[in-house]
């Protein structure tokens, strides 16, 4: 990045900090005069969105520990405690719950939107791996955080999602009860659980860190695609984005508080107010809705464990899209085939959630089957052939130049 | 650093180096080990690995549902339909083939783990299309015998080490 914005302490107290821990000039340089396009519309807001809503878990995650009680005997009680004796109980654990729907809702935005505008691709990999790093990590910490109320639908989730492990062949067993603690979910179970629910979120806070310093690198990519070609193309972070990232995320905190205040419980599941069973499964069990594409995925395969590699597979395929998209025109505004197929994509996801929480049977099977295939066809198939096969759109010269490139693709 | 071919052989350096390295590397794996094998079943879990039944009580065509190692296991006494029934699908296409003689210690007495063998989920006796165990979580149908007819799991529910202690008393685990 061009250096224009070079930082001038004020006083003798900043130029006496500046030179043993120059935290404000690197304030200045990363955050308040950072050089952002110009041209960057909502969907680059859900960045901001995403930091405010990994604060607020850990806020309330926090809080919520103190209250809560990770024994097997006690925890679901201690959830009734905090719903009914604790003073604003019931705000900090519906914003908790809640909040993980709203987290999830933000990155699935921040993900689709870094599908369309090419954000994964060169010089620009390592930022969308440690991307797909935090993604993976969330739905870790959510799984174990569904657990820790101790209601049925935590019981027999983790019971189902611990018993994926022991499909693999050899060695499954004997990880399965290394997880548990035990041959069963049991206490063993619901305390590590609870102990590395509380860890992950800080480790996702330092990859968090990772993740926008490798950002700061080459800077954010844009609309357009073309790179940031000099001063006339970019304005400071601050207050150009900080105006607004924060309108973005007040908006998005009136579905937040919709939910939290008329309703709660409209994410969640009914059967997990009660408490968990060990010889009684529920007639249906369903993950949270973030986590039901991928269910749909497990279950559209007869074979058990090639279904638990392919819902493995879902995840670790994002991992390479930038070797399997090699087309240099980033934005899909300028690839009119890779933009259908893009949307395409959104609706497959949408389908596969639905499909999640249906029983796979007759036509819901089928089309569990069909949109598993297109999930791993776009990717697999569909980028690499769009790569060679596909003739980009006229583009911009650059951000600030609208005048059609008849020649260059990129750069 | 070197233009001189001897400064290539290993040195005394080049040792030190390497026997350092190793050293640290076994005993950092060895440190590990304690960090991870505190995760596995511990001791007072497994203390309850094993149990003992009175089946006096149990009906013929009835069953009982008892709790070992946190799972349930089902205790059924068949009737001599049954049985004969069990034993004549022996023949069938069976997806886990079993026969069923030697899943049964006494023909009357069948015990199986009541853990679905396709994701833990607990089946549901006297139900599904082959009169066994019916799972709700993902459709998986066991005939009489616990034996995988229909559904997605792939092996039949799986029978515990147990023996009988009595007539009247079984031992499970």
């Amino acid at each position: 990045m061009n250096n224009d914005y070079e930082y001038v302490p004020k006083n003798s107290f900043t130029r006496w900090l500046d030179t043993r821990l120059p935290i404000l000039r690197f304030t200045n340089e990363h955050i308040l005069q950072f050089p952002t396009p110009k041209n960057l519309n909502y969907f680059w807001t859900f960045g901001f969105i995403l930091t405010f809503f990994l604060i607020t878990q850990i806020i309330t995650g926090v809080i919520l520990a103190m209250h809560y009680a990770p024994n097997s005997l006690l925890a679901f009680d201690s959830i009734e405690h905090i719903m009914r004796d604790v003073n604003y109980g019931w705000l900090i654990r519906y914003a908790h719950s809640n909040g993980s729907s709203m987290f999830f809702l933000a990155v699935y935005i921040h993900m689709f939107r870094g599908l369309y505008y090419g954000s994964y691709k060169e010089p620009r990999e390592v930022l969308w791996i440690l991307g797909c790093i935090i993604y993976f990590l969330m739905i870790v910490t959510a799984f174990m955080g569904y657990v820790l109320p101790w209601g049925q639908m935590s019981y027999w989730a983790a019971t189902v999602i611990i018993n994926l492990v022991g499909t693999l062949p050899i060695i499954g067993d004997s990880l399965t009860q290394l997880l548990l603690g035990g041959f069963a979910v049991d206490n063993p179970t619901l305390n590590r659980f609870f102990s590395l629910h509380y860890l992950i979120p800080f480790i996702i806070f330092g990859l968090v860190f990772l993740h926008i310093w490798a950002l700061h690198v080459p800077g954010n990519n844009n609309p357009t695609g073309v790179s940031i070609q000099g001063k006339q193309d970019t304005v400071a972070f601050h207050p150009y984005y900080t105006v607004k990232d924060f309108f973005a995320y007040i908006v998005f905190l009136l579905l937040f508080c919709y939910f939290i205040f008329y309703n709660p419980n409209a994410l969640g599941h009914p059967d997990n107010y009660i408490e968990a069973d060990p010889m009684l499964t529920p007639a249906h069990i369903v993950p949270e809705w973030y986590l039901l594409p991928f269910y749909a995925i497990l279950r559209a395969v007869p074979d058990k464990l090639f279904g638990v590699l392919l819902m493995f597979g879902s995840i670790v395929v994002l991992f390479f899209l930038p070797w399997l998209d090699t087309m240099k025109v980033r934005s899909a505004r300028y690839r009119p085939f890779y933009k259908m197929f893009f949307f395409i994509f959104v609706l497959d996801c949408l389908l596969l959630g639905y499909l999640g929480a249906q029983v796979p049977e007759g036509i819901y099977l089928l089309l569990s089957r069909v949109s598993t295939f297109y999930y791993f066809a776009f990717f697999i198939l569909i980028m690499p052939a769009l790569s060679r096969l596909e003739k980009p759109n006229p583009m911009p010269i650059g951000i600030s130049n609208p005048a059609i490139d008849q020649n260059a693709r990129l750069d | 650093m070197s233009d001189i071919p001897e400064d290539d052989k290993p040195s005394r350096r080049d040792f030190l180096y390497i026997t350092t390295g190793t050293f640290g590397a076994v005993g950092a794996a060895a440190m590990v080990w304690p960090l991870v094998d505190q995760m596995n079943p511990d001791s007072s879990v497994k203390a309850l690995s094993s149990i003992e039944v009175d089946i006096s009580e149990v009906p013929e065509g009835g069953f009982l549902k008892v709790a070992w190692r946190g799972k349930p296991v089902y205790i059924r006494r068949r009737t001599a339909e049954e049985i004969i029934r069990a034993e004549s699908e022996d023949k069938e296409d069976l997806p886990d083939p079993q026969n069923d003689a030697d899943r049964v210690k006494k023909k009357e007495w069948l015990v199986v783990v009541g853990v679905c063998t396709h994701l833990g989920c607990i089946p549901i006796a006297d139900r599904g299309d082959y009169d066994g165990w019916f799972c709700p979580c993902h459709g998986s149908h066991y005939d009489i015998s616990g034996r995988i007819r229909k559904g997605p799991a792939p092996t039949n529910l799986e029978i515990p080490p147990y023996e009988f202690a009595s007539d009247t008393v079984i031992k499970i685990g």
